[in-house]
């Protein structure tokens, strides 16, 4: 963990994964190989969970709390990209060489987490391919919901180019 | 059958505007402004929430706004308008005092009776918090009664925490026991909300989809992605409705110029259930 998250234990950590919204309806096999690389964690409000540049190593799965996006600009601060919540996957430039974090996570209140060993994760998918397949079809999922709400979002849809009755007028 | 004079006085022409007074007007964002109206004479106008006027601006022209304060509400009527055109923007610097044309009610409205012991769902993107703002004061007003909504989930979008309008309205519905959820495009420092398409906020609203009855407002786009996460968690396409526009000209059906597909929208809309072919519809492409 980056900053001054803390760990706490829970004796149930494969109920908590198999009842996250990226893996629901995993097998009970695959649902123990995540839970092996996994521990339960609280973060304190305003901690890192990411951090640009730094070694991408877990993948958290929220439970409560909300994480802001962010990313610094030497000229406008902190600013923030998006904001997920519990049921959201956070981080996954874990699956990807050079296993770089491209963002920062911060927690904008405290956050319960479910934080998964990334290694541990990569090792098992490698040797497992059915559950390294099964686990690559949730965070593609899940990288095409993002990318797709992306892509809402260049479309600039409040601008001044749609509408009548809603308030606006056709030119 | 014959009209007597008196008739022909209470009931005006639907093409002829009728003089109402500016008795208020408040800025919402910095292109954003409510007009509160009177009429000059005569009772003050009925309408249901989702209805639109025709708001004449003398000498500029006219254009379709539906109204945006509470039906049943005392007082003046509001419409909430956004200064993108000319008669928008002489709508928007009508000063207090003087007067502008409205012709209606037209349209259909939001029809929020059908939403009792239902979990409901308002989208709202942008300004079209404005068309559902009657709708949700209803179903506020009703919530956990027989005839209103078992629960009340209030989503917005908006571009930036400077466009999020009705503001005060918003917390006063969380006051209530509404579930008001806002997020925005893009932040600015010094917002604490959250950030992201206003379809992200399906995912932690806790609505249960075999109860769910949804109503939604905003650019087309974005009712699509917002219909498909609604669809997709299990809601019955049949229990969402929409609010569309085209380029409303007469209001009653005659013109022709907001035909989309087989419905006219000033005369058999602007709301519709999104069953019934409108997934086909929202996706046809203009002439």
């Amino acid at each position: 963990m980056t900053g001054d998250a803390t760990l706490a234990h829970t004796h149930d950590i494969a109920e908590l994964v198999a009842g996250h919204r990226l893996l629901r309806g995993l097998p009970g096999d695959a649902v123990a190989l995540v839970a092996g690389c996994a521990r339960n964690v609280a973060v304190d409000a305003g901690a890192l969970l990411l951090e640009e540049g730094a070694p991408a190593d877990t993948l958290y799965l929220l439970r409560r709390g909300s994480v802001s996006l962010e990313v610094h600009a030497p000229d406008r601060g902190r600013i923030v990209v998006e904001t997920v919540g519990p049921g959201d996957p956070v981080g996954w430039s874990w699956m990807f060489p050079p296993y770089r974090w491209h963002f920062d996570a911060r927690a904008l209140e405290p956050v319960g987490a479910v934080a998964v060993d990334a290694a541990c994760l990569r090792r098992k998918a490698d040797a497992d391919p059915v559950f390294g397949y099964a686990l690559l079809q949730r965070v593609s999922a899940v990288i095409l919901e993002r990318l797709q709400a992306t892509r809402i979002r260049l479309l600039d849809l409040y601008g001044k180019e749609h509408g009548t009755v809603h308030g606006d007028e056709h030119g | 059958m014959a009209t007597s004079t008196a008739e022909r006085a209470v009931a005006p022409h639907p093409l002829a505007p009728a003089p109402y007074r500016v008795v208020r007007t408040r800025r919402q964002t910095d292109d954003v402004t409510t007009l509160s109206l009177e009429p000059l004479e005569g009772p003050p106008l009925r309408f249901g929430p989702g209805q639109f006027n025709m708001l004449t601006a003398f000498g500029v022209g006219e254009v379709a706004i539906s109204m945006s304060s509470a039906p049943d509400a005392d007082g003046p009527v509001e419409h909430t308008v956004r200064d993108v055109g000319m008669v928008t923007h002489a709508l928007c610097g009508t000063p207090v005092g003087s007067v502008v044309g409205v012709r209606g009610p037209f349209g259909n409205d939001w029809g929020t009776d059908a939403m009792a012991g239902c979990d409901a769902v308002v989208v709202a993107g942008g300004i079209g918090l404005a068309p559902l703002r009657g709708a949700v004061e209803r179903l506020v007003t009703g919530l956990g009664s027989a005839d209103g909504p078992a629960r009340l989930f209030v989503l917005v979008g908006a571009r930036s925490p400077d466009q999020i309008v009705f503001g005060d309205d918003l917390e006063r519905w969380r006051r209530a026991g509404a579930e008001v959820a806002v997020t925005v495009d893009v932040a600015e420092a010094g917002w604490k909300g959250r950030v992201g398409v206003v379809t992200t906020l399906l995912t932690g609203a806790g609505f249960d989809p075999a109860r769910t009855a949804g109503v939604m407002c905003g650019p087309e786009v974005m009712m699509r992605f917002t219909i498909r996460g609604l669809v997709d968690r299990g809601v019955d396409p049949a229990r969402i409705k929409v609010s569309l526009e085209r380029n409303m000209q007469c209001g009653v059906g005659l013109c022709g110029h907001c035909q989309l597909g087989p419905y006219l929208l000033c005369r058999d809309g602007p709301i519709f259930p999104y069953g019934a072919g409108l997934e086909r519809l929202l996706l046809e492409r203009e002439r």
